[in-house]
């Protein structure tokens, strides 16, 4: 096994890991602001690879608009979920949300599936996008390093916006204490709807590296990402911005490794690897990585 | 204090839904006969989650893995010896020994406790979200050690072939046991201390309940009852692969159990027996219309729309008043 391999292994899982990453941004942040876990978020990425589909292939706009009109599209259908299933819930139960979240989710894959067919389309970025790059002993689509490069910006965009800008501080206040925010004359729910746009926009951009990286997309696809960000989110501590980046990352290198290195028989119990590490960390850390302590009283 | 519920009722109810039974052996199709056993074993599955779910609150999503094993083990311990002999490789004690379809169910369920114990020991330290991911992921892992135990489970394509031993019955007697079971621990001392740790597990443990006894237990007892309904299930089909066991089922009986309300067992109850024939009433309709996914699309506003006007759903906590006796 060549170092020129592992570098290459170590590449495709933190290609992988922007996108677990991006997802998981998603989770965390809608959980620490209402302590929701959003099962629907997965559903945001297969939009967001739909619209993608759309606009690139069949209308042929350019990369650049494109990935701003997925941006757009995913905080448009954020604030709608929030809207139409979230907001009427607010006080209800954790639990309740969690499960209206399952039914959400389960509504938009079937909701796909009947205006779009469960038919698998192809999806192929133009030419300019797909072609190799050869860095030393790695090489990789061009696709890759937009893909690369937009995750690592729009991070960097959030974590100046949540910690240097009013709607930021709006935001941290209301994940601290919801009460309290609304006394100090914070407008909370276009506080939550703002998270929700964020943290949906992110998962539609995810959607659109998705089709990109399989090349096939259909109305189920949502799932898979949506589970691996919620471990990714759990591993780097949910409700942690930065351990959501963390987790991604960890999440995406330690799947591509555990396949890359391992003998081949062993690749079959990739999934289960994934959850007992997931199991395991709870145990030990049972708040993540980077996770505050939950106000438990047991 | 009064005998809590009321006999007569239970006695009523129970022989309806016997004459029920043998009106359907005599009037309906194959067909709907095997709609209405899938109607019971979800009975028995949302009744039993309503076990660990609703009485103690502790939210497992791994429902279908403890149906998975009972199903697996069931399905082995029937499995004709001659087809045995063809398709796996058992140890020779196993190899040989094919069981009635009573003892295997028993077995199924008691592996299911068994795994039950071993996980809940470690997980159930975890409390609300962090259990519902970790007992995900429990289902997961025994979807993939299914699927790669080929020599036990023949993998992907599961076992096929199985006797159709499931009968209506069959199933409606585990249905009145199962009920019967949740009713007498719920009005029972440990049904009580169950509801203190769903409600407040501090007010709980200062009163002298054991937290951690309580909670393995329900969780035992709840797999107990999805191993026996995957053993039905198993035989009902007639044949078991590891995707049946999903976590779109964990999903469909967790909404029972929140739609009926947690804690409810007649409220599970009837939850069920609504879902599985809305699903199965909209399946032909679906494959006639070739329009799919509309099932799917209305149980799912059906159940937003209860959880934003009825939070605890439709029953709450409690058992509709004629089936339980006054308290004096």
């Amino acid at each position: 096994m060549s170092s020129g391999y592992i570098a290459q292994q170590i590449v495709n899982g933190l290609i992988l890991g922007s996108m677990y990453a991006l997802v998981a941004i998603g989770f965390s942040m809608i959980y620490g602001i209402i302590r929701l876990i959003n099962f629907a978020h997965g559903e945001i990425v297969m939009i967001g690879a739909f619209t993608t589909l759309g606009l690139l292939q069949y209308l042929g706009l350019p990369f650049p608009l494109v990935a701003l009109a997925v941006l757009i599209v995913g905080a448009v259908v954020g604030i709608l979920i929030e809207k139409g299933a979230f907001r009427p819930m607010r006080g209800a139960p954790q639990v309740t949300g969690f499960i209206a979240s399952l039914g959400v989710s389960i509504m938009l894959q079937n909701l796909g599936i009947l205006f779009l067919t469960a038919q698998p389309r192809n999806f192929s970025f133009p030419d300019y996008l797909q072609r190799v790059i050869q860095v030393g002993p790695v090489s990789f689509r061009s696709i890759d390093a937009v893909i690369m490069s937009i995750a690592l910006i729009l991070m960097g965009a959030l974590l100046f916006l949540v910690h240097r800008t009013k709607l930021g501080m709006a935001m941290r206040a209301t994940a601290e204490n919801i009460d309290v925010a609304r006394l100090m004359g914070i407008n909370i729910n276009r506080t939550i709807m703002a998270t929700f746009a964020m943290g949906s926009a992110l998962a539609g951009i995810a959607g659109l590296m998705w089709g990109g990286k399989f090349g096939q997309i259909d109305p189920l696809l949502g799932f898979v990402p949506g589970l691996k960000s919620f471990v990714a989110a759990v591993i780097g501590g949910v409700g942690s911005i930065p351990g959501a980046i963390l987790g991604g990352y960890i999440l995406g290198l330690a799947e591509v490794l555990f396949v890359g290195l391992l003998p081949p028989i062993y690749s079959a119990f990739r999934d289960a690897f994934v959850f007992s590490t997931l199991i395991l960390i709870l145990l030990i850390l049972p708040n993540g990585i980077l996770g505050k302590g939950m106000e438990e009283r047991v | 204090m009064a005998a809590p519920s009321n006999r007569a009722w239970h006695v009523v109810l129970l022989v309806a839904g016997g004459l029920l039974v043998l009106v359907a052996r005599a009037t309906v199709n194959e067909y709907i006969l095997s709609i209405i056993n899938f109607v019971g074993i979800y009975i028995i599955l949302a009744v039993s989650l309503n076990i660990t779910n609703g009485f103690t609150g502790l939210f497992s999503l791994g429902h279908p893995g403890f149906m998975a094993i009972g199903g697996y083990v069931t399905a082995v311990l029937t499995f004709p010896v001659t087809r045995k002999a063809m398709f796996l490789e058992l140890p020779r004690w196993l190899a040989g020994l094919q069981l009635p379809l009573l003892p295997a169910l028993l077995a199924g369920g008691l592996c299911a406790a068994l795994t039950a114990f071993v996980v809940g020991i470690p997980v159930l330290r975890l409390k609300g979200h962090y259990l519902a991911v970790a007992t995900m992921g429990f289902l997961i892992i025994v979807q993939v050690l299914i699927t790669n135990w080929e020599s036990v489970t023949r993998g992907p394509l599961g076992l096929n072939g199985l006797p159709a031993l499931t009968t209506l019955w069959w199933v409606y007697p585990w249905v009145a046991v199962t009920v019967y079971a949740a009713w007498k621990i719920k009005f029972s001392s440990f049904g009580r201390s169950m509801l203190a740790i769903r409600e407040d597990p501090l007010a709980a443990q200062c009163i002298g309940i054991h937290l951690f006894k309580t909670r393995v237990l329900s969780l035992a007892i709840g797999a107990f009852f999805a191993g026996v309904a995957g053993g039905l299930w198993a035989h009902l089909v007639t044949a078991i692969t590891p995707a049946s066991f999903s976590l779109v089922m964990a999903f469909n009986i967790v909404v029972m159990v929140v739609v009926g309300g947690t804690g409810s067992i007649s409220g599970s109850f009837v939850a069920a027996v609504i879902f599985s024939v809305i699903t199965e009433f909209f399946r032909p309709l679906e494959e006639s219309f070739d329009i799919y996914g509309i099932g799917e699309i209305l149980m799912a506003a059906v159940l937003i729309l209860i959880l934003i006007y009825r939070p605890t759903g439709i029953f709450g906590s409690r058992e509709p008043r004629f089936l339980v006796a006054k308290e004096s």
